[in-house]
């Protein structure tokens, strides 16, 4: 147990904060009013940021140098993020690639495809959505329907995804589509990269609760996706395998993808808020358990980032840390409502958190079914 | 940075987890409800020099730090040891007191092992002094939790000062909340284990109840409280250990949530046994007891959670 950082790792954070500190205004002063970035003005701004990032070698501290990283390890990448979040930086418009799809790559892809997709993905030349989510398809995954057909050269695409977040601004889609279609459930899926300008398929934006554009569907009209639209090929990982790349994937969208560093930065400007407006002992008392609840998400983090670099994994567990970050975000927003009064209902950055927060124990497998895994897989129960 | 327990902890408390597995079950617990608790426990913990951990090695200790301690209180918790061994290893001892039982009521009012104790470290105007067995008074007290033989306690003679420094009476307050916090979990876990264990094998309905949503979502709750009450724990070990500036609000954060957890373990651990949970039979309220009580000696909750927002707020 040290929980002491290295000098070198206090250097890394320092500098991290320098860089992000001055980037951010430099950033702000080029754009002006900061937009949403579920909003195509706004994605616009932030591809701007992505740009600075990427520049700066910030994009993707945790991948080695040849893909645009910065080489940095896990304990990098948490300081990083640390600073990040509470240098107040917008979430990033490249989030589901670098965070759902890279993993895939760098475990699934060939090296082709690794030297392709990756710096792309960093640099934001490539913006990913994620297509896994259909109508007909939610919490139950496996019984997704749309199809591709093998055809001389490509594939036929057909069917529809749902709830794709900011497909309507991003290039490409990473999908599960059914390619054996005598197959049922998990078997008989691939795992197929889209270019979103391939003739026959449509993207429909539209608004989430919050009503900005965050939101798509994409339809899929025989489509023709050739093996090349991708440089590497448009499969990821064996046809017909798709579900050991998507069980690898869902493990990191639950866990890491969520730094503790989001959640400091929010209690901490919770915890302000409160002051400002000289909030009572109940409120006072609720940020002091909403901040230890933070700080406990963190210390945990901690503890599974050792435990990795020991040489384990990211198993099961990370369902844990997917129900208390998310019901912790509520948590946060829920008392920064109650300390804003009559002003919660302004249509402003907290009331806006508090609508995202919302939607935390839905997306990314909703908690209810996190707690299946829990109780299956963690604890052992009889299914 | 490294956030984990060294090779040596580890060993350390395995060792502790499994003399008590093979020296503390339920029947030795139960045994402490009808009269004297088994010395063995206590003694094989006292040989393997858990008592001692916190004690310089000059004086015949240990010399080693909370960091150690700390993971085999979570084992006395989880195997709900009778003697209050966070009084003795982690607050007697930090005080440079021995003694083989040592209870004190500066976590509260009501003090276990009143009646075997042979130190009483009691707070006096401003400080802390040592009471022997025949300066005190005991009006023993009957608790829900039978196997913690507690009572009030007044002095009855002039003792020996121990410390009348605010700033140790308060770090020892709060490895008082730390060595607690850490019987806690141990104990939250062990609801938990025996409740998986429970649910597994009862039939209702054609198949076992641990195959019903709701009551894997109880005990989901429970593993997730768990979760993260364990670091909050390990860290408010470290940060006394090292005598970090934080460490009053890190013992603090690692109580409150020892706490909550503990509470939810309890609550769905009773529930999901139905009414033989209910039942002094089942061991199970072994356990439930305990940890009420617990949760209530060094500061409950509301007074962590007042700490906290004081430090937060100030
Ligand atoms: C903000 C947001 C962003 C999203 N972004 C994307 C994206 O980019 N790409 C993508 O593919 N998807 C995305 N999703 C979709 C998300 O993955 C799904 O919403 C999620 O998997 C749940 O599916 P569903 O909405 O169809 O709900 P359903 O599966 O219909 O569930 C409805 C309710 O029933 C419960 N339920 C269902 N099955 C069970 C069960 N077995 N046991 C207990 N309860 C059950 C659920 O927990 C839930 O409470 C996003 C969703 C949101 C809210």
């Amino acid at each position: 147990m040290d929980l002491n950082w290295t000098a070198e790792q206090d250097a890394n954070r320092a500098e991290a904060r320098q860089w992000l500190e001055l980037n951010l205004a430099e950033w702000r002063s080029e754009i002006g009013e900061q937009l949403s970035g579920d909003t195509a003005d706004g994605v616009a701004q932030q591809m701007l940021w992505e740009q600075r990032l990427f520049d700066g070698g910030w994009s993707v501290v945790s991948w080695p140098t040849e893909y645009g990283g910065r080489g940095g390890s896990l304990w990098e990448w948490l300081i990083f993020e640390a600073e990040y979040w509470r240098a107040g930086a917008p979430q990033r418009v490249t989030q589901n690639g670098i965070q759902i799809l890279s993993p895939s790559v760098f475990e699934f892809g060939t090296p082709e495809q690794k030297d392709h997709l990756l710096p792309r993905m960093a640099s934001a030349e490539d913006l990913w959505c994620q297509g896994w989510s259909e109508p007909n398809s939610g919490s139950d995954l496996a019984s997704v329907s749309s199809r591709a057909r093998r055809v001389d050269g490509g594939w036929i695409l057909d069917g529809q995804k749902t709830w794709t977040t900011r497909g309507a601004f991003c290039t490409h889609l990473f999908g599960l589509f059914r390619t054996d279609p005598e197959s049922s459930r998990h078997r008989g899926l691939t795992y197929l990269l889209v270019p979103l300008d391939t003739p026959g398929v449509t993207v429909r934006g539209f608004g989430r609760l919050d009503g900005d554009e965050g939101f798509a569907e994409v339809f899929f009209d025989e489509a023709f996706l050739a093996d090349d639209a991708v440089v590497g090929g448009v499969v990821l990982g064996e046809v017909d395998q798709a579900w050991s790349v998507v069980v690898a994937a869902a493990g990191t969208e639950r866990g890491l993808l969520r730094p503790p560093g989001r959640y400091l930065a929010t209690s901490a400007e919770l915890i302000r808020l409160i002051a400002s407006v000289d909030g009572d002992r109940s409120l006072r008392r609720r940020a002091a358990i909403a901040w230890m609840k933070a700080e406990a998400f963190d210390l945990q983090t901690l503890r599974v980032i050792t435990s990795l670099l020991d040489g384990g994994d990211l198993g099961s567990e990370s369902s844990l840390s997917k129900i208390w970050w998310s019901e912790l975000d509520i948590e946060l927003h829920a008392i920064a409502m109650d300390a804003l009064g009559a002003a919660a209902e302004i249509d402003d950055e907290w009331s806006k958190g508090w609508q995202f927060a919302l939607s935390g124990p839905i997306y990314a497998g909703t908690n209810e079914i996190q707690r299946n895994i829990v109780a299956e897989r963690v604890l052992g129960l009889p299914r | 940075m490294r956030f984990g327990w060294s090779e040596d902890q580890l060993a350390f408390r395995d060792a502790a987890r499994d003399l008590l597995s093979k020296e503390c079950g339920p029947d030795v617990v139960r045994t402490a409800w009808e009269g004297a608790p088994d010395p063995k426990p206590w003694s094989s913990l006292e040989a393997m020099g858990v008592l001692s951990v916190l004690v310089p090695e000059a004086d015949g200790g240990l010399g080693l730090d909370e960091t150690f301690l700390v993971p085999v209180l979570e084992e006395a918790g989880r195997a709900a040891l009778p003697q209050p061994i966070t009084d003795t290893a982690m607050v007697a001892a930090s005080l440079g007191v021995t003694g083989s039982v040592v209870v004190t009521d500066l976590g509260g009012p009501i003090v276990g092992s009143a009646d075997t104790a042979d130190g009483f470290l009691l707070a006096v105007d401003g400080g802390v002094a040592l009471f022997d067995a025949d300066q005190v008074e005991r009006e023993p007290v009957t608790t829900v939790d039978r196997s913690r033989h507690a009572a009030r306690i007044r002095a009855t003679g002039p003792g020996r000062t121990v410390t009348d420094d605010a700033s140790e009476v308060a770090a020892a307050r709060d490895r008082g909340a730390l060595g607690t916090a850490a019987e806690l979990v141990g104990l939250a876990d062990q609801m938990l284990a025996i409740t998986v264990d429970y649910v597994g094998e009862r039939q209702q309905f054609g198949k076992p109840i641990g195959s019903f949503q709701a009551v894997k979502h109880h005990l989901a709750n429970a593993r997730v409280a768990i979760e993260f009450a364990g670091p909050a724990v390990a860290r408010a070990a470290w940060s006394i250990a090292e005598g970090a500036d934080t460490a009053s609000r890190d013992a603090s954060m690692a109580k409150y949530l020892a706490n909550e957890a503990a509470a939810e373990s309890a609550k769905v651990a009773l529930q999901c046994h139905g009414a033989i949970g209910y039942t002094v039979e089942c061991d199970l309220h072994l356990y439930l007891k305990r940890s009420w009580a617990l949760r209530r000696l060094w500061g409950d909750s509301d007074h962590h959670v007042d700490r906290v927002a004081g430090v937060l707020f100030e």
